[in-house]
């Protein structure tokens, strides 16, 4: 009797699955797993979710010439929505390199929409000026240029 | 394997053979067609939400002027490309970028009749660079890109009337050809009665070079040919690739009721050109140059404004220039389609009113021509002889046979117009083996992979010319209709029935990845040439030349700059020169301004597309974003104040601070 009785509940199940469809739940999971923050490493939580993925060497100097690309790709690409000084679409940049890292700001630049989605700096700049930052199609050595362009904005011009 | 996973697997087993067993009590026995026509046709043609169909369709707009692209089997609908026709959903044919490619020697045409998409070749395989389109009212052939799925080129034909037997390519897209379908004098502009037809009409077959790294088109030579109706043709595969094909009907030389004076002829011809050695005529200078008049309008660069370039001579080649370029192959009766399988071998006839299927052996035709085997010549054009080039015939192919695509594994499909069906025949025995109802009368078909020496033997496409009663009522007209058919096994199978958009005349389908990888998803800011381009907000501006005003503009999400624009003045021209600086993948801005006697225009990220206004009246003009961009789409908007002719209002712009 247990035995038919399991058989007709598998019976009922299987009709369930079909009736449903494969069954199949698609993947969610990048989306939730990280949300609350608390599956970050402390290289993310520093540093944002990206391409670099480890610290960089970046000589006290500035180099010049990587300011000077730096600033072409930031009056390409950035501009538009950052201002040194004041808040426009985006936050102000002119002060960004004293409080965030180099690999933050690159990161921030290479990925923003996961960095805007998962890291809690994101999620809280997304709520403050309600616009996601777009992906702007600048490569990883442009965005090192531009964190060149800033540091350099911020020794001289603060 | 354990023994609690053997339990469990026949408990499984158990279960799922009861739950089969209920099933069929609760249903009873499916009918075998049923299964087909619903589970199983379903099944086919799923592709689950996210996933990708197999192959990109391309379905000839017809009447509509334009290109639809439809993902197979699911018969999603992807996208509209715009070709001929003006387009106010993306501003094609309204922005001043678009507007010259619609420019021809008769001026400025919003329209056009777009019958068949074929796409470029690389050793008689498609290659996924381009697609080539004819326009066959005002004759002209189009290229569209397929990284970007945009029109970029369009080649006039000079001295061609209706350029229907048109855009097919050779093996290497060495040469896009046309014809005239319409023969008309071929003299430019001639005036002369119409009853003057056999004297002063002739027949134009075009032969347009194609550039392999750019694509750009040129019209190298046309051959004249006698005024009979140059209806479609096709280019060889592998042992016949130095060739193409062209049908002829009204070899009787009607210009009046063609319905029957142009009907009474047994056979009328298949014209078969060695474009190889009608080249190597031209290049040793045996054609004549002739004046003409016609446009080629392409872009220069990447980006930009299309330029007209407009031409005044053509190069055209007759039969006397040299004898052994072009035949005449007797073809019963006004054949419509001229289509050559897969190997090259067998040049098969849609004798749209004759009761069989021709199908003429190339191997054959070559060895008439070797032996001089010739039943006379019209205007020095050698005609072979039926029975000698003739390597079979179908019989009972149904009424009215008109276009016929072949599979890998010997087997052709042939549409019938009249019977609406498609019949499958063998190309080994010339016997019809199988037939399926097409709804309803069916024109051109297309196998995926289709006019290649390598056809894929997944699907055929049945494009047909009425819907009647398939779908939901919509009016007196209905939308054309495809059919998807599984040809895989040794019956066809209708798989699915949907509505397209204009007429679907004819398509072409190929393997997915062969395009979907080299799509763009942006145009590079750092690439784009266009000379109104800004690539930078900070070079944002308003600049005036006497009446003439340029706005350069930047927008990004969600905002315009400048957006706030005073000193534009009733009688100017302004030009709202719009760059997109986003560079992310499908992030569009488009730009209206009300009372605008134009469209919208739609700027894909990283492109720059200009809008013309004449402002006529004074007052503030709204503008605003018409693409759903972000979140703050609504707040993307501006004004332009416009002041009367003769006031001093300064020209200022600005952005940013109220």
């Amino acid at each position: 009797m247990k035995y038919l009785i399991t058989i007709v509940a598998f019976m009922l199940m299987l009709l369930t699955i079909q009736a449903c469809g494969n069954g199949e739940q698609s993947e969610r999971s990048d989306a939730s797993d990280t949300a609350n923050g608390n599956e970050l490493t402390d290289f993310e939580l520093e540093h944002g979710f990206g391409p670099v993925t480890e610290r960089l060497d970046i000589d006290e100097e500035i180099d010049m010439d990587k300011v000077a690309k730096g600033r072409n790709i930031y009056e390409m690409k950035c501009e538009m929505c950052h201002n040194m000084g004041s808040r426009m679409v985006g936050p102000p940049l002119g002060a960004i390199t004293e409080t965030r890292s180099p690999e933050f700001i690159m990161n921030f630049i290479l990925n923003p929409s996961e960095n805007v989605r998962k890291h809690p700096i994101g999620q809280a700049l997304l709520r403050e000026y309600m616009t996601e930052m777009p992906y702007q199609n600048v490569k990883e050595d442009e965005a090192r240029a531009i964190v060149e362009y800033l540091r350099h904005y911020a020794e001289t011009e603060l | 394997m354990s023994k609690s996973k053997k339990n469990k697997l026949r408990g499984l087993l158990l279960g799922a053979g009861f739950v089969a067993i209920a099933a069929f009590i609760f249903t009873g026995c499916p009918s075998q067609q049923g299964m087909m026509d619903r589970g199983d046709a379903a099944q086919k043609v799923y592709v689950a939400p996210g996933d990708h169909d197999e192959y990109y369709g391309f379905f000839s707009g017809g009447y509509s002027g334009q290109l639809s692209v439809w993902g197979l089997p699911s018969a999603r609908f992807l996208k509209v490309i715009p070709v001929f026709s003006q387009d106010p959903e993306t501003g094609y044919g309204y922005s001043e970028e678009t507007k010259p490619l619609l420019q021809t020697s008769y001026g400025f045409i919003p329209w056009d009749d777009s019958h068949h998409p074929h796409i470029s070749q690389t050793d008689g395989d498609a290659d996924g660079r381009w697609i080539f389109i004819n326009g066959n009212n005002t004759p002209r052939i189009a290229r569209i890109d397929l990284q970007t799925f945009e029109t970029k080129e369009i080649l006039e034909l000079p001295n061609t009337g209706g350029n229907h037997a048109s855009s097919f390519v050779t093996s290497n897209t060495e040469y896009v050809i046309g014809a005239t379908r319409f023969s008309i004098p071929y003299e430019m502009d001639l005036d002369v009665p119409i009853d003057s037809y056999s004297d002063e009409f002739r027949g134009a077959l075009s032969f347009i070079e194609v550039d392999p790294e750019s694509g750009r088109m040129e019209m190298d030579f046309q051959i004249l040919v006698p005024p009979y109706n140059y209806d479609l043709g096709r280019a060889g595969k592998g042992q016949s690739s130095d060739w193409v094909f062209f049908t002829t009907y009204n070899t009787e030389e009607a210009h009046t009721m063609l319905e029957i004076n142009a009907s009474r002829n047994d056979k009328d011809y298949i014209a078969a050109v060695n474009w190889k050695r009608a080249a190597e005529l031209v290049r040793e200078g045996r054609g004549t140059t002739m004046d003409a008049y016609y446009y080629h309008n392409y872009y220069e660069g990447n980006q930009g404004i299309a330029i007209n370039d407009v031409k005044d001579q053509v190069t055209v080649l007759t039969p006397e220039d040299g004898q052994d370029f072009i035949y005449f192959l007797p073809t019963p009766k006004s054949p419509h389609g001229v289509d050559i399988d897969p190997t090259g071998e067998y040049i098969v006839a849609g004798g749209k009113l004759a009761t069989v299927i021709p199908v003429h052996s190339f191997s054959r035709m070559l060895e008439a021509i070797e032996n001089r085997d010739f039943d006379g010549n019209v205007e020095n054009i050698p005609i072979l002889n039926y029975d000698t080039t003739i390597a079979g015939e179908v019989q009972d192919p149904g009424l009215g046979p008109l276009h016929t695509e072949f599979d890998s594994r010997g087997y052709a499909y042939t549409s019938v117009y009249i019977s609406s069906e498609i019949v499958k025949w063998s190309l080994d025995t010339f016997e019809v083996v199988d037939r399926i109802d097409a709804y309803y009368s069916i024109g051109h078909l297309m196998i995926t992979g289709g006019d290649t020496k390598n056809p894929d033997d997944l699907y055929l496409v049945g494009l047909t010319k009425t819907a009647k009663d398939r779908y939901l009522p919509t009016g007196p007209k209905q939308n054309h209709p495809a059919q998807l058919y599984d040809i895989s096994g040794d019956r066809m199978e209708l798989l699915l029935d949907f509505p397209t958009i204009g007429e679907p005349h004819y398509a072409q389908a190929i393997r997915a990845d062969k395009i979907s990888g080299n799509v763009a998803q942006i145009y590079e800011i750092e690439d784009n040439d266009h000379p109104y381009a800004i690539d930078r907000i900070n070079q944002n501006r308003v600049e005036r030349d006497g009446d003439v005003v340029r706005v350069y503009m930047g927008s990004t999400r969600s905002h315009f700059r400048p957006d706030n624009i005073e000193g534009i003045k009733v009688g100017d021209t302004v030009y709202f020169h719009l760059t997109n600086l986003e560079q992310e993948w499908d992030v569009v801005h488009g730009i209206a301004i009300k009372g605008a006697n134009n469209s919208e225009i739609l700027v894909a990220p990283g492109q720059t597309k200009t809008m013309k206004w004449e402002p006529k009246r004074t007052g503030i003009y709204p503008f605003y974003c018409t693409a759903f961009c972000s979140a703050l789409h609504q707040e993307m908007q501006g004004y332009v104040r416009v002041s009367a002719a003769d006031s001093d209002v300064e020209l200022t712009w600005k952005t940013g601070t109220n």
